[in-house]
């Protein structure tokens, strides 16, 4: 007998069908992965199982019996704990009032602390009980987020894309733990897109797409490839590289620069030097948080500094530039909030389109020729393949995938010497963020500079050609493509040669 | 001594109103709630409790059901601001001036006659105590009622599951809500304790402060306890000593006169409000502090969404 099984799951969104039919067996004392593309209906079908939101149709069975699961606290009190890929922790506390809060029982934080001590050492989850969150590193916040559920001596545990924010070292340690967890009899619900995970450990995997099972298989028994072509339904696309030609033409520099964090949980940017020339692609690797936000203002004009030579473009001392300035010198920004810093939610994307191109021949005698503005946006909306209702449609009417086709083609059109972009493919579908990639690759290979933040390893290593890791503000030594091993970025992600060390501990 | 014993008697019970008000916003606030419509809620409770003292109820009475009325028209805030999820900052003020337009209308038929409701007590024995006597036991049981409470608003916020939860959804609501907490039901009786707390100190201003009505009475009293939860850094027992500066500067204008000592009332008036911008530029370089006190999703309107 199954442990948990769905029969005929289906949830309707006005929209969009985003769990159509859903049949699903999780056996007691197996790590299951749900794999699934962005919008494959995987987070839907968690929040069903875990109570965040009920199903139209369909019905549950625990222990072969059908259950209603009308709240996560039901779900908690039949034995299901659910780690969300964004976590839900409280900086302002500490870890056992974390973890208290999730508990329906009396506040006792000094027997709770023991409690958790014990967990903490039988699962080599290392976490002080006492410490403040606001001072945890990503990795203790989500052994945080997992002895939270493991306290409540769970049966099925959901992990909704739990590695994407950890360094290689990280994931491996939370896979030991995944897997003494299965063999203790708790069974495990892996939501992931990365198929060498799954590959590495689930028992088995059910894949789905578009809202529908396509198939449950045995990932031991396939290959990334097989799983891609399931998880995609055509044949996964792949970029093309072409050597570097180097184009000194255009390069940004940026030459010790340090500053101190502007908003309350910033962190400093500590004496950052590196060199993006024209025709390459160079990634900012790094676990989030270590300073990349920081950076990122500071390069593309959001944030000024005083010393004018610390950032160049071309040999031009930008720092004190604000960002139109900058963007007059050649330089291009795409940051990672697409809506609300990418573009305007509420305005139509020729108003969007007008908004870092109105210096480009769009102005005649300071009113904006509307025209020649709808024409414009329309190219990019072709040349890009953005799906929406022409150049008077809504920024935020578009879908992620889009907005970011959009914003990226009105960054390209500008032709920049330099382009910053931050998570360029951050939530979207394989297709889409193929073509994003190749995009990207293309603009370096036509002479631009490029320079990536990415959380996503994977993906700098796919199409950069140097790679820097951040840590607590500092920047390592560029790695070139052809030397970069994935155990020692996972290293420096983790701090490792760094001359200043976070209070956060790290794998 | 005897003015120094009347400047401290006299700040103690300024203070009181103060108290009550600035604790109930405290604890709206730390639930994320930013109710800018204090003053009218204590306008209102002041208006109520003077009419039932007014009609013979007993002041208790009439304490009470200030209360009631003060929590009834933070309902109305809620509706609007929590149900409807308009935004935080029109919907107090709003609550202001229609608390102010309603107390004035409701009052219009009491006159300017004053009432003996609220008097001290004077504990026996104690009370005659030279000097610590009339310091320490000679209040309306108001008076100590305010102080006693800061300790169990303290309690209550950092020793119990109850507070934490308050605490954690004026943090993130989103993560609340997450774990299975119903973010709008306690922000809903954060916001109607607030409004309770506030009608308490505006039926202490009519019952006791000034025993008689006046409209405006409360004369920014709401807006001091406002300035006065932040210059606490929204911690309880910062309260207290904030209303004491806060209420002692009122007393000191009176004296000051009384001296012919010869500063600008207007002046004075400013203190509280210099003193929190000043609190403000202090604390908010100060990380740790912040994190820990200052309620991150404050004036933010939480969607539950699906």
């Amino acid at each position: 007998m199954s442990l948990l099984e769905l029969r005929g799951i289906t949830k309707r969104y006005p929209a969009v069908v985003a769990n159509d039919d859903i049949h699903l067996n999780v056996e007691a004392g197996t790590i299951h992965a749900i794999l699934g593309e962005n919008g494959a209906g995987k987070s839907t079908l968690m929040k069903i199982i875990y109570g965040a939101t009920t199903a139209d149709e369909g019905q549950i069975y625990w222990h072969g019996n059908p259950v209603r699961i009308s709240s996560p606290s039901a779900a908690r009190q039949l034995g299901i704990g659910m780690v969300y890929q964004h976590f839900s922790l409280f900086e302002s506390i500490t870890v056992a009032e974390n973890i208290a809060i999730a508990l329906d029982r009396k506040l006792d934080l000094e027997s709770l602390s023991a409690e958790i001590n014990l967990i903490s050492e039988k699962y080599n989850l290392l976490v002080e009980p006492d410490r403040l969150l606001y001072h945890l590193s990503v990795g203790e916040r989500q052994r945080v987020e997992i002895i939270r559920c493991l306290i409540q001596n769970p049966k099925l545990l959901i992990l909704d894309e739990p590695t994407s924010v950890l360094t290689p070292q990280a994931i491996q340690g939370l896979f030991v733990t995944l897997k003494q967890l299965a063999s203790e009899g708790c069974s495990i619900l892996y939501i992931s897109h990365k198929l060498e995970e799954v590959i590495q450990i689930c028992d088995s995997a059910t894949v789905l797409r578009g809202g529908k099972v396509v198939d449950t298989i045995l990932p031991s028994a396939t290959t990334t490839g097989e799983l891609a072509h399931l998880m995609i339904g055509t044949q996964p696309p792949t970029t093309q590289r072409q050597h570097v030609k180097i184009n000194s033409s255009s390069t940004l520099e940026v030459c010790q620069l340090s500053a101190a964090a502007e908003d309350h949980f910033g962190s400093d940017i500590r004496d950052v030097s590196l060199t993006v020339r024209g025709g390459e692609i160079v990634g900012i690797a790094g676990v989030s948080g270590n300073g990349q936000a920081e950076l990122f203002k500071l390069l593309s004009g959001e944030k000024i500094h005083s010393e004018p030579d610390t950032i160049r473009i071309n040999n031009v001392g930008v720092s004190r530039l604000n960002a139109n300035g900058r963007r007059h010198l050649g330089l291009a920004c795409i940051p990672e909030e697409r809506l609300g810093r990418g573009a305007a939610a509420g305005f139509s994307l020729r108003d969007n389109f007008c908004l870092t191109h109105h210096g480009r021949n769009l102005l005649r005698y300071g009113f904006i020729k509307y025209k020649e503005a709808d024409r414009r946006t329309s190219q990019v909306i072709d040349r890009f393949s953005v799906l929406c209702d022409g150049p008077h449609a809504a920024a935020e009417s578009l879908s992620g995938g889009n907005l970011q086709r959009f914003i990226v083609g009105r960054e390209i059109e500008l032709n920049p010497t330099v382009l910053i972009v931050s998570q360029p493919t951050w939530g979207l579908d394989v297709a889409a963020a193929a073509f994003i990639r190749q995009t990207l690759i293309d603009l370096s290979r036509a002479g631009s500079a490029v320079l990536v933040f990415s959380e996503e390893l994977e993906e700098l290593l796919e199409i950069c050609d140097q790679i820097v890791v951040m840590y607590g503000g500092q920047m390592s030594q560029p790695v070139s493509r052809s030397d970069a091993d994935i155990e020692q970025i996972g290293l420096l992600m983790a701090g490792e040669g760094f001359s200043f060390q976070t209070t956060a501990q790290g794998y | 001594m005897d003015l120094t014993i009347a400047i401290i008697t006299g700040t103690l019970i300024g203070a009181t109103p103060l108290i009550f008000a600035a604790l109930g916003e405290l604890v709206v606030e730390r639930s994320g709630v930013l109710n800018l419509g204090i003053e009218g809620m204590m306008l209102i409770g002041a208006v109520t409790a003077f009419g039932f003292a007014f009609a013979g109820y007993p002041p208790i009475v009439a304490a009470l059901v200030a209360m009631l009325a003060g929590a009834t028209a933070a309902l109305l805030f809620g509706v609007l601001a929590l149900t409807l999820m308009a935004n935080q900052y029109a919907a107090g003020l709003a609550l202001t001036l229609f608390g102010a337009g309603l107390s004035t209308f409701l009052g219009h038929g009491f006159g300017a006659a004053p009432l003996t409701a609220i008097t001290e007590v004077s504990i026996p024995f104690l009370s005659s105590i030279p000097i610590v006597g009339p310091l320490l036991f000679r209040y309306d049981p108001m008076v100590y009622i305010a102080i006693a409470l800061i300790p169990i608003i303290w309690f209550a916020l950092y020793r119990t599951k109850m507070g934490l939860v308050i605490r954690v959804i004026g943090e993130s609501p989103q993560s609340a809500h997450a774990i299975g907490y119903n973010v709008i039901l306690v922000r809903y009786l954060a916001t109607l304790f607030g409004g309770a707390m506030a009608g308490l100190g505006g039926a202490y201003l009519a019952l006791a402060y000034t025993p008689l009505w006046v409209p405006n009475m409360t004369a920014g009293k709401g807006w001091i306890a406002l300035a006065l939860v932040i210059f606490s850094g929204w911690r309880p027992f910062r309260v207290m000593l904030g209303a004491w500066l806060f209420g002692g500067v009122t007393i000191l204008q009176l004296h000051a006169q009384g001296f012919g000592i010869d500063v600008p009332s207007q002046l004075l008036s400013a203190l509280p409000y210099v003193a929190t911008i000043f609190v403000l530029v202090v604390i908010s370089r100060n990380r740790i502090f912040l994190l820990k006190n200052f309620p991150m999703s404050l004036g933010k309107p939480f969607h539950p969404g699906n």
